[in-house]
């Protein structure tokens, strides 16, 4: 790096075209060494990766190859065809493609350029978007599934042929998930349609740049990597964790001890932002900061689950400075501009260095600058967490997770789209796909599986050759059979994948069910709405609401009022802790010199969990058991993250119920797990039936797993996202509620009869690989399994250990769901019984 | 040949439900039993939704008509009814007879031989499915039942019918529970759907109005092991 900044001054005349250099001149700017650099790479052919925080210029730098080339670009004479795309960018977010439009708009303006940029996304008109297939853009901004369609549609080749760069932005977030799949095989395409394709990858700093590096080049042969750029960080971030007046609790996410501080922090900064983890989490501390809000603050509230317009008002509030604070879950992660912050509050721990860091990178957009930071631990483990983060961010350590193998279901979702863009030679898109870093070790057998499913379904039973979708002529090529499946194709594209939800009407009170047309506040999981009773009161878009029924597709409420309030919980809202935090978490607890750096109360906590029972080494498992009640428990300090604990209180479990223990239940939590009896399990370990090292044994992760995996309602929720991905089921569209739920097939039943009848299909596959990596996090199990191979320690005690406090008093909180929901029915039917005798 | 025996053992007298003055068994796998006729009710079998979803470009797996053919196998087999009444939307749409994989037809036809087979006709089958044995009707009354696809609106007392898919959900620690189910008062009865594709509606949805006497309402929600007799104030809408 320290040659090349004289270089790329000495460069910068050359490298950039007179106007450019002219418009900085005027701005009393010089463009920045990265910028430069960057340029240089792009302008020799090179595809390349810019690693920067936020504030670097980082948009700039993305487009100045473009932009250059562009402004060289020899004027169109009459009777010329108009040229294709020039500049593809794709982000992750709608908004951020809008927020490119404007920010790039302007230097466009002022420097004098001749060019055309324009958005494409699911919001713009279809007149619009004709207008964009005869007279293209320059420059399109647009989203992966945008680019999916465009490729799957007959004039693809055509309106791509001319293009020369694709600069794909915050490339961090995209590349973690199965979007990131089919970005990364649109790319393919592009690339089979412009072989000299160049790419731009714009990034928040990454564990793994090489992982980056690989993604944006050809990966058919394997190896190649794009040119990396990486920026430094700015100014060193002030974080500080709250060091509370107040006593931390032991246990919950909500962090109310810290209310009036958090209010006091905001009062004394120009803007706030909250963050927190998850949607329940934002409504409380909104919540909670309203009834604090002495001097009617505008505070304001943010979250996925809100009406859109209420969102954008939001969002607008912001930019225009005219918000105080915002609370806000991950919506607002991403690289959007937000105005004037000065201070970031992140509540409950951050579960990530590395997205500790992203959000703190909100703070003050300017890089030379400081960004200031508190984090609020909501409970004594958070403590720990909080400190481990913050060291971790100083350190400049990072934890972003690794990128996983291509899902098969987005695979078949591609094929479909080839397809529906013209005929194509499987031999060839084989090639093609492997390209596709997520799919280099893609085999061949699995690709005709994939091309057989896309066909026909793939079953075993070949019932369905009439009906294929795409057929192979006698040319060898596979075309689409009917005009339906390409419509049908464009309906259900891309990877997200809602929960059914309910739109939450309001009306007004005292109509119950027969008030209509009131506004629609949000929308919310349909399981939560069947957990309410009419009368129930919960917690939504920072008002009380009074649940008052089901209609159709609707969720009816009025106001509400009361003590006994609700708040929803949101399935996959919740991060878990990352392994490296996980890590220097155990390390804390093993060092006692390092407890001088926590607040005073925590430091006594440990201590005295040190003289009554023990506290683990780093590299080893404490067990502790220990009777209450009528009752005996395990807790175990995995330290591993709330769903790889879920799934191996699951199989523990299991086991226990094998060895006669009568477990009764289990609840897990980031940081451990609880599991109670009505036998004495220590007693067993001491009789070795089985032996602790035995109950932990690895092999846990066979048989075991595999019975319970396939009566787990994560299985079933996993599948209906992959088959509603592999287009095997229709996504379900507002309004289609209305036709009610005997006409469509769901997805559970044809779960149960596909399992039954080819449990190796390949859906299921897909589906099982899904689970395992996401919400059973199996992988992250079996390594902590295979650590601490001899290397558990046990700890028998009479009575409950302070470390053992956080998780036993979840007990309760959380019911856990062992499968049997017939003894719910037997309870329910007892009661009738109970109550009127025997049923005739 | 045993099957006085095995019925015996099926039917314990606490588990029959009283349907104007007949005694029949809500059996757990979604059919009704009349031991004192003989008679076993099976409703909304639907075969070969998936073929005709498939057809609509929706590539479900063809083993539907399979796995529901096996489990009515299943029921005959331990029942050994001389009547067997299907209440209609047997098959999925008109041409669905015809698609049927051969092997299922003959397990079919195994099945229907030696004993009085109707086919009430239903929304989606109106017509006699094509080839098959059997007797296709529009309802059928046999003593003081009258069998039929879609329940009337006028009450009619011993009715057994289908059509709607009831299912039934209850809320008990905080967790919803949602089954298919009979819906009985008493004096009708509104069967489950049998096929391995169909949905379910709720039984206080308001396809159901006016149909049932809602203080003797009970919902018999199958259980994996029994069917659970739940009255109907306990049940939840959704």
């Amino acid at each position: 790096m320290t040659e090349q900044p004289r270089l790329a001054e000495q460069n910068a005349a050359v490298l950039l075209p007179e106007p450019f250099v002219r418009w900085f001149g005027e701005k009393g700017w010089s463009p920045r060494v990265h910028q430069l650099e960057l340029l240089a790479n792009a302008q020799g052919g090179q595809s390349v990766l810019l690693i920067a925080p936020t504030g670097a210029g980082k948009t700039l730098a993305g487009f100045l190859p473009s932009l250059t080339e562009l402004a060289n670009r020899p004027k169109r004479k009459p009777g010329q065809a108009h040229p294709g795309i020039h500049t593809l960018y794709i982000s992750p977010l709608k908004a951020l493609a809008v927020d490119i439009e404007r920010n790039l708009g302007k230097p466009v303006e002022e420097i004098g350029l001749p060019l055309t940029i324009e958005t494409r996304t699911g919001d713009t008109p279809s007149h619009k978007r004709q207008r964009q297939k005869l007279a293209p853009p320059d420059i399109l901004l647009t989203t992966p599934e945008q680019l999916a369609l465009l490729i799957a549609s007959s004039d693809a080749r055509r309106f791509f042929e001319d293009l020369r760069y694709v600069v794909l932005d915050e490339l961090h977030s995209l590349v973690t998930s199965k979007r990131g799949h089919l970005l990364a095989l649109g790319l393919a395409r592009l690339r089979a349609f412009v072989p000299g394709l160049q790419t731009i990858g714009l990034s928040a700093t990454v564990a793994e740049p090489d992982e980056l590096r690989r993604w944006l080049v050809p990966q058919n042969p394997p190896g190649d990597m794009a040119g990396l750029i990486t920026v430094a960080g700015g100014a060193k971030p002030d974080i500080s964790i709250l060091d509370s007046r107040e006593r931390v609790p032991w246990s919950g996410h909500s962090a109310r001890y810290a209310i009036p501080e958090i209010y006091e922090a905001i009062k004394e900064h120009r803007t706030t932002l909250l963050f927190v983890n998850t949607r329940s989490q934002a409504e409380l501390l909104f919540q909670e900061l309203w009834r604090a809000n002495e001097d009617s603050l505008p505070i304001a509230l943010h979250h996925g689950s809100l009406d859109v317009g209420q969102r954008r008002r939001v969002e607008k509030a912001m930019a225009d400075n005219a918000l105080r604070a915002i609370v806000a879950t991950s919506t607002l992660d991403l690289g959007i501009d937000w105005g004037d912050v000065d201070l970031v509050v992140h509540v409950g721990a951050p579960k990530g260095a590395s997205r500790l860091a992203q959000r703190i990178g909100r703070a003050n957009h300017r890089m030379d600058e400081p960004s200031k930071a508190i984090l609020i631990p909501a409970n004594r483990f958070e403590v720990l967490e909080c400190r481990a983060a913050l060291d971790a961010n100083y350190l400049g350590a990072q934890d972003t997770p690794p990128l996983i193998k291509g899902a098969l279901d987005v695979l078949s979702q591609h094929v479909l789209g080839v397809a529906c863009g013209g005929p194509f030679d499987a031999d060839l898109l084989f090639e093609e796909v492997r390209g596709a870093a997520p799919y280099t070790a893609l085999e061949r057998e699995t690709f005709d599986r994939v091309v057989d499913f896309v066909a026909t379904g793939g079953y075993a039973l070949k019932n369905y050759e009439r009906y294929a979708r795409i057929r192979q002529n006698k040319d060898g090529l596979w075309r689409v059979s009917h005009p339906r499946v390409t419509q049908q194709y464009r309906l259900n594209v891309g990877t997200i994948v809602e929960m059914p939800e309910l739109n939450i009407r309001y009306v007004r009170q005292g109509r119950g069910m027969a008030g209509r047309g009131g506004p629609v506040l949000g929308k919310i999981e349909e399981y939560f709405a069947e957990t309410l009773r009419p009368g129930d009161n919960f917690l939504f878009a920072g008002k009380v609401l009074r649940f008052e029924g089901i209609r159709e597709n609707e969720c009816v409420v009025s106001n509400g009022a009361g003590a006994n309030i609700i708040v929803p919980s949101y399935a996959g809202g919740k991060f878990p802790l990352s392994t490296y935090l996980a890590e220097q978490v155990r390390g804390m607890l093993a060092d006692s010199d390092r407890w001088k750096l926590l607040p005073e109360q925590v430091a006594d906590w440990l201590r005295i969990q040190q003289e009554k029972s023990v506290l683990p080494k780093r590299g080893d498992l404490l067990v502790e058991t220990f009777p209450r009640g009528n009752r005996h428990y395990m807790v175990a300090y995995p330290f591993e993250g709330r769903l790889a604990h879920q799934t191996l209180g699951m199989l523990l479990t299991r086991r226990l119920e094998r060895a006669h223990a009568r477990p009764l239940g289990f609840v897990a939590t980031d940081y451990s797990l609880a599991v109670w009896a009505l036998d004495d399990m220590a007693a067993l370990f001491k009789a070795r039936k089985p032996s602790l090292g035995q109950l932990f044994d690895e092999d846990m992760l066979g048989d075991d797993l595999e019975d319970w995996l396939n009566e787990s309602w994560m299985l079933k929720r996993t599948f209906r996202t992959c088959a509603v991905i592999a287009g095997l089921i229709e996504k379900r569209y507002p309004g289609q509620e209305k036709s009610g739920r005997q006409v469509t097939v769901s997805a559970d039943l044809i779960y149960d009869v596909l399992r039954s009848h080819e449990p190796d299909h390949i859906l299921l596959q897909a589906t099982r690989t899904d689970a395992s990596a996401g919400l059973l996090d199996v992988s992250r199990l079996g390594e902590m399994l295979s650590r601490v191979r001899g290397r558990i320690m046990h700890k028998h005690l009479d009575q409950i250990s302070p470390l053992a406090v956080p998780v036993m008093l979840e007990i309760g909180k959380e019911s856990v769901n062992g499968g049997a929901n017939d003894t719910l029915l037997m309870e329910a039917a007892d009661l009738v019984e109970e109550a009127m005798g025997r049923v005739e | 040949m045993n099957f006085s025996l095995s019925r015996a053992t099926l039917i314990a007298e606490a588990d029959l439900v009283g349907i104007a003055g007949e005694r029949a068994v809500c059996d757990r796998r979604g059919v009704l039993y009349f031991p004192d006729l003989r008679l076993l009710a099976v409703s909304d079998l639907h075969l070969e939704k998936g073929s005709s979803f498939a057809r609509r470009g929706a590539l479900i797996p063809p083993y539907d008509t399979g796995a529901t053919l096996l489990r009515l196998q299943s029921v005959i087999a331990d029942y050994q009814p001389r009547i067997v009444v299907s209440l209609g939307d047997s098959f999925h749409d008109g041409g669905g007879a015809e698609r049927m994989h051969l092997s299922f037809r003959e397990r079919l036809e195994a099945m229907m031989a030696g004993r009085d087979w109707f086919w009430v006709a239903g929304n989606h089958d109106p017509e006699a499915p094509a080839d098959l044995p059997g007797e296709t009707v529009r309802e059928l009354a046999i003593g003081s039942l009258l069998f039929r696809h879609e329940p009337s609106k006028m009450r009619i007392e011993g009715e057994i019918s289908g059509h709607l898919h009831p299912c039934a959900r209850i809320v008990q620690r905080g967790r919803s529970v949602r089954r298919r189910c009979f819906a009985g008062d008493g004096g009708r009865m509104i069967m489950p759907a049998f096929g391995a594709y169909t949905g379910s509606l709720n039984v206080l949805d308001r396809a159901y109005a006016g149909l049932f006497r809602l203080e003797t309402l009970m919902a018999y929600m199958l259980g994996a092991e029994r069917i659970f007799a739940i009255s109907g104030s306990m049940l939840r809408p959704g």
